[in-house]
């Protein structure tokens, strides 16, 4: 509670100054109005009514993007096209299940890497180099592709999301699946135990805390693949579809609001997933 | 306590020992030409400075490191066969507990890798609870006990198995000094009662004197054994032996060793 005071004036500010761009930003048009009409500049007092509101504006005001946003999570049935709950579902349903995808390869690569000194140095490199392609530019190639394959749909989109979100689980998973210190592998040494009892009862549980910092990372860069695989599929459903056709029709305000509905998912899903962590990591008597 | 020391039944016997490591500034050897019996129901300190090797033959025994040279039986058997057939259980300085497990569970985990059923699980954990006086505690989870308890829990993990070897390296050393007089008092009960053979590190004079029917007195560079001690105190030793001529007597005896092999460098 006591730290609610200085998220509240932070908060404030950034209305502020929100508010205050946009005026400015979107004053350019007023100006503009008003020398067609051959009238005199309005006033900055006259100035703000008609700056705050505009149908297109260069950059809407929170006002606006709050009351789109209610309006189109709220105000409208959700099997509506022009529902955001419509599309951000369709956007979630990627997201999670190329996060699942993304996870188990992560975890996968990283037990071959841990096992096997071929993979240790060969797999990462290409994990490495994956991630320096820019997403924007494969993603297109991804829905071509498995557009010929017959695949449309969901699992393109997925395995974008997948491509995005196994290496941060790569990553840990390595250094996880490493943790373990030499003095707990000898014990298991002496019992005899092989590599895959190692692996079930002593690496994958120590792994655990490294895991969940992972998927934190994995589950937004998830949503943020979903996103650009919806755009080179011709605009139709989820939020990436909402961006693009916004920005076609230069529906600022829906653009917005389609943004901050990403962002509202992304930090519900992180918070799904710390909720977990937090409760797994207590029981296992791991938490920090 | 019958008295089974009486009739030499070797359990570990080392010839000519040689384990040289291969490390970046050139090979160190780590155990030069070490002679040793070890008897059935022996309890056997090693004692020495650090570098004396006396962790290194330990973890040799465990098949841990492999020797370079001479011969290393354990039941007759090299260490690795010794170590399939179950010879020994294992204590390490830190207790080693997996958080994630409770007490019982941490029993149970050599248990499940060498294929026990469940109910012999359960059998073999409350027996060696009640060994390592720890009855009542198997839910708990490490968390919850103190650093002596958590030291004995893995003294009981060692034991489930039935191994008649126990390796100890410097279980207590991490543990403050009341403590570590309990914890030495009830490692002598727990060898009365089991007759388990007992090797153990230390780097404590009177604690190898207390525990030990024979003293290895080992020196660094290269690691090697400069003096063993029998030792005349009886097997059964309250802790005011410690006050006793003979106890002060071995003690001085194992100091002069050490002593020794420090003057050789």
């Amino acid at each position: 509670m006591r730290s609610l005071g200085p998220v509240l004036v932070v908060l404030a500010v950034i209305t502020v100054l929100w508010y205050a761009a946009a005026v400015w930003l979107n004053s350019a048009w007023v100006y503009d109005q008003a020398v067609r009409a051959e009238a005199e500049p309005p006033s900055f007092g006259q100035l703000v009514p008609l700056t705050i509101n505009q149908e297109r504006p260069v950059l809407p005001t929170p006002h606006q993007v709050v009351s789109e946003l209610v309006g189109s999570t709220f105000g409208m049935s959700i099997t509506s096209k022009k529902s955001l709950v419509y599309h951000g579902w369709i956007t979630v349903s990627a997201t999670l299940l190329g996060f699942v995808m993304g996870t188990l390869l992560g975890i996968m690569l990283a037990v071959g890497i841990i096992h096997n000194r071929a993979m240790d140095l060969s797999v990462m490199p290409w994990a490495i180099a994956s991630q320096t392609i820019p997403i924007l530019a494969i993603a297109p190639m991804i829905i071509v592709v498995m557009n010929s394959m017959g695949v449309q749909g969901l699992v393109p989109k997925a395995i974008i999301s997948a491509f995005l979100s196994f290496f941060p689980v790569l990553v840990g998973m390595v250094k996880g699946l490493r943790s373990p210190d030499h003095m707990q592998l000898d014990l298991l040494a002496t019992y005899g135990a092989t590599k895959s009892q190692t692996l079930w009862k002593l690496r994958l549980p120590a792994s655990m805390p490294y895991l969940f910092t992972s998927l934190k990372v994995g589950i937004a860069a998830s949503l943020v693949g979903a996103i650009v695989g919806e755009l080179p599929t011709g605009a139709v459903k989820g939020l990436g579809a909402r961006l693009l056709s916004g920005s076609y029709y230069g529906q600022t305000v829906q653009i917005w609001a389609a943004l901050f509905a990403a962002a509202l998912v992304a930090a519900g899903l992180v918070a799904i997933v710390s909720w977990v962590e937090r409760g797994t990591l207590k029981r296992m008597g791991m938490a920090r | 306590m019958k008295d089974t020391a009486a009739i030499a039944d070797p359990v570990i016997s080392a010839r000519d020992l040689q384990l040289v490591f291969q490390t970046r500034d050139g090979p160190v050897q780590a155990l030069k030409d070490v002679n040793l019996t070890i008897n059935r129901g022996d309890f056997v300190s090693f004692i020495g400075p650090s570098g004396c090797g006396k962790t290194t033959f330990l973890r040799a025994i465990a098949a841990l490191e492999a020797p370079t040279g001479g011969t290393l039986t354990v039941n007759g058997m090299t260490p690795d066969e010794a170590r399939q057939k179950r010879a020994y259980g294992y204590v390490f300085q830190a207790a080693g507990l997996y958080p994630w497990r409770t007490i019982a569970g941490n029993i149970k985990l050599p248990l499940e890798i060498m294929g026990f059923s469940k109910a012999e699980q359960e059998s073999r954990v409350s027996r060696v609870l009640d060994l390592v006086e720890l009855t009542g505690f198997g839910k708990k989870f490490p968390w919850q006990l103190s650093g002596g308890m958590q030291q004995r829990a893995s003294i009981a993990r060692a034991l489930a198995f039935d191994a008649d070897i126990l390796l100890m390296d410097e279980p207590f050393g991490a543990l403050d000094e009341i403590v570590r007089d309990r914890l030495n008092e009830e490692v002598l009960k727990l060898w009365a009662r089991t007759g388990k053979t007992i090797c153990f590190v230390t780097h404590s004079i009177p604690e190898a004197v207390y525990l030990s029917t024979k003293i290895v007195v080992m020196s660094p560079r290269p690691g090697r054994i400069t003096d063993v001690i029998e030792s005349p105190l009886p097997r059964e030793r309250p802790l005011d032996i410690r006050d006793s001529r003979e106890f002060i007597e071995i003690a001085h005896r194992v100091r002069e060793g050490l002593r020794a092999g420090h003057l050789d460098e």
